[in-house]
């Protein structure tokens, strides 16, 4: 993408031009639980149309343990915890926030009258509507928070808006299928594997896709530092996890070895996006050599870092 | 200059809208607009380090600084001394731009950030939330977060220094070129020193009498009190008529206050006026409302590049990809309904 290194380009003594999010750690935690919570969803509708029983109970148990940990990460994370509720004053289709609360919302209360019918085995007529509505809600809920993050100036995040969504999805779908795959007896799970597999393929996939279209200066921070040490992490267990799920799946030893690598990888990977965001909020040249090059014009090469005073073309505007 | 986005809900109380055009060509660089920003709006300390970096130690806006003076210093003639001198001084008085379109306010999820009957763009204290997200959308780095104290969570997470508020620590380190140097309090010293957050110490708990901005007068916590925060641009001045306090205490009028259409005629004559004198690389700054943020309600005059002094050459409201965005997430929300379907496409085993 950018021929120019980064150290020749201008810079106001090299502080970040953006902000570092002031995320922490509970954010990506987040991603993976409620991409969890929201595929798994999906997997028990589909379980419930296809009359598989106990597939259904093991992503129904998933899901429902995704969406009760969920509102831990997120309010946890909030500056004023006990203000959460102010989100859910507003609707907002400019903020993925604002719409995500709902959708989590949404999901969250019908995966929870769901889980509760199955718990204590009442009211079947009620848990096949409330599952219904959650798996119809469900791939929002595991794809809103790609859509969240690439709606951010932070290069690294933004730059990948097209790509984000469908990473999370996969992602989300990969840990799902595993999990289900774990809890569920190997006769019964065999859409979990699938799925798993699917998720699997289509996370390394999208990866590849997202770094490729970042382009050098800015793909390269997921290959640096934190972000580096979680996407080598991702890719080595959700590569093990798709190849011992397709070759071991089908003995119960292979199939919680398996889903547990896809749970591994899939976590990881949030975490890889999470730490790219801020590595690259933190570089000034993230931010401003794709500007000048979407704005057409040259980077202005200075002949030495204090002398950078060399007139440049006057751009009255 | 267009009106800002949301404005016209105003109706009839819309006021004409006002802003900022700072000029920098006449900025002295004496810091007089950080000092009345911080005394009028009761701005909490955010630590005091030197940074080595030219007169510059207040670093960057952030929840705590909302006019922020950069200074830059060039090996290079110097236009107005008509090349007596080969060296220059770049000072510029950087604060919110108020924008025309606002990522801020776009993505705020609980409407606490609003635009003003003035155009401009405030953070209303008693409704956010702390969730930090307009901290992600802003391209220009003005928000930030004022860290709740230390003892609760770790501040410094991602960032580079850390340090215990109960130690009294005084280091100085210099590598000969560039000095840094850091200086920390002993009674209030920051929790994330180098990293300036901000932040008190936790045993101390500091209140004020505070005007919110929105007419009320509020007691409100010194620094860590988990919110965002960020130029309001004086609304409480505005509302009595009055110029906000920086440009009320810039002694050579490099901040100018006014109707925006007004700022933006003089600021172009002063631009031309500059190239006609022989200083070509006199460029006025977000005053184009064909921007990517539609015009700003806070522009300048800048005599370099605008990444020299922390600004981003070309900057764009995330809000602006919007249906790229959203069309992403329902394909990928479609694709992940066809991998669900297709895992149980071969039937039950």
């Amino acid at each position: 993408m950018s021929a120019t290194s980064p150290t020749d380009a201008l810079s106001y003594y090299g502080r970040p031009i953006i902000k570092e999010p002031v995320w922490e750690t509970d954010i990506p935690l987040y991603f993976f639980t409620g991409g969890l919570a929201g595929a798994s969803d999906l997997l028990a509708l589909g379980a419930q149309l296809s009359g598989n029983h106990r597939l259904r109970v093991s992503a129904l148990a998933a899901a429902a343990a995704g969406a009760a940990i969920s509102p831990y990460f997120l309010i946890k994370d909030l500056g004023r915890p006990l203000r959460f509720l102010n989100m859910l004053r507003v609707f907002k289709v400019t903020s993925p926030m604002s719409v995500g609360t709902w959708i989590f919302s949404a999901e969250s209360a019908t995966t929870a009258v769901a889980a509760a019918c199955e718990l204590f085995s009442v009211m079947p007529r009620l848990r096949v509507t409330a599952q219904f509505f959650a798996g119809l809600i469900g791939p929002a809920q595991a794809t809103y928070t790609g859509a969240l993050v690439a709606q951010s100036v932070v290069p690294a995040w933004h730059e990948a808006r097209r790509e984000l969504p469908v990473l999370f999805a996969s992602s989300a779908s990969a840990s799902a299928g595993g999990a289900a795959a774990i809890l569920t007896p190997a006769e019964h799970a065999g859409p979990a594997r699938r799925l798993g597999i699917i998720g699997g393929v289509a996370e390394l996939a999208a990866s590849k896709l997202m770094e490729w279209r970042l382009g050098k200066l800015v793909g390269s921070v997921y290959h640096e530092g934190e972000a580096g040490k979680y996407t080598r992490l991702a890719t080595a267990s959700t590569l093990a996890g798709t190849a011992l799920m397709a070759l071991a799946g089908r003995r119960r030893e292979g199939a919680a070895a398996a889903g547990t690598l896809l749970l591994t990888g899939s976590l990881c990977k949030r975490f890889a996006v999470y730490h790219a965001g801020k590595q690259s909020a933190r570089d000034p040249h993230h931010t401003s050599i794709p500007q000048k090059e979407r704005g057409g014009r040259a980077v202005t090469q200075p002949s030495s870092r204090t002398g950078n005073g060399s007139s440049p073309s006057p751009t009255t505007r | 200059m267009k009106p800002g986005d949301g404005v016209e809900t105003y109706e009839a109380e819309a006021q004409p809208r006002l802003g900022f055009f700072t000029d920098t060509s006449v900025c002295i660089g004496c810091k007089a607009c950080e000092v009345a920003c911080k005394e009028w709006n009761l701005v909490p300390e955010d630590g005091l380090a030197w940074t080595g970096h030219s007169y510059d130690n207040t670093g960057e806006l952030n929840a705590n600084t909302w006019r922020h003076v950069a200074f830059i210093e060039q090996q290079a003639p110097d236009p107005i001394k008509q090349g007596k001198q080969d060296f220059r001084w770049l000072m510029e008085s950087d604060v919110c731009k108020h924008c025309t379109h606002a990522g801020c306010l776009d993505v705020c999820p609980t409407g606490a950030i609003f635009r003003t009957e003035f155009g401009t763009v405030v953070i209303q204290d008693d409704v956010c939330n702390g969730c930090g997200y307009c901290v992600t959308a802003c391209p220009f780095g003005v928000i930030g977060k004022r860290e709740r104290a230390a003892a609760s969570s770790p501040a410094g997470a991602g960032r580079t220094s850390g340090q215990s508020p109960d130690v009294l620590q005084t280091a100085v380190a210099s590598d000969g070129l560039g000095v840094i140097g850091k200086r920390e309090r002993a009674a209030a010293s920051s929790p994330a020193g180098a990293g300036r957050t901000s932040g008190q110490s936790p045993d101390v708990l500091q209140t004020a009498v505070a005007s919110d901005g929105l007419g009320a007068i509020t007691k409100r916590e010194l620094g860590g009190d988990g919110g965002m925060h960020k130029c309001t641009l004086c609304y409480d001045r505005l509302q009595n008529g009055m110029e906000p306090a920086c440009a009320k205490a810039c002694p050579t009028d490099s901040i100018q206050f006014g109707p925006l259409d007004e700022l933006v005629e003089r600021a172009r004559e002063r631009c031309g006026d500059l190239v006609e004198a022989g200083v070509s690389e006199a460029r006025l700054y977000l005053a184009d409302e064909n921007d990517g943020i539609g015009g700003a309600g806070a522009f300048f005059l800048l005599l370099d590049e605008p990444e020299v002094y922390g600004l981003p050459p070309q900057p764009i409201v995330p809000t602006k990809n919007l249906g790229t965005i959203w069309g992403a997430a329902a394909v990928a929300a479609g694709a992940l309904a066809v991998g669900v379907a297709a895992a149980f496409l071969r039937g039950e085993e």
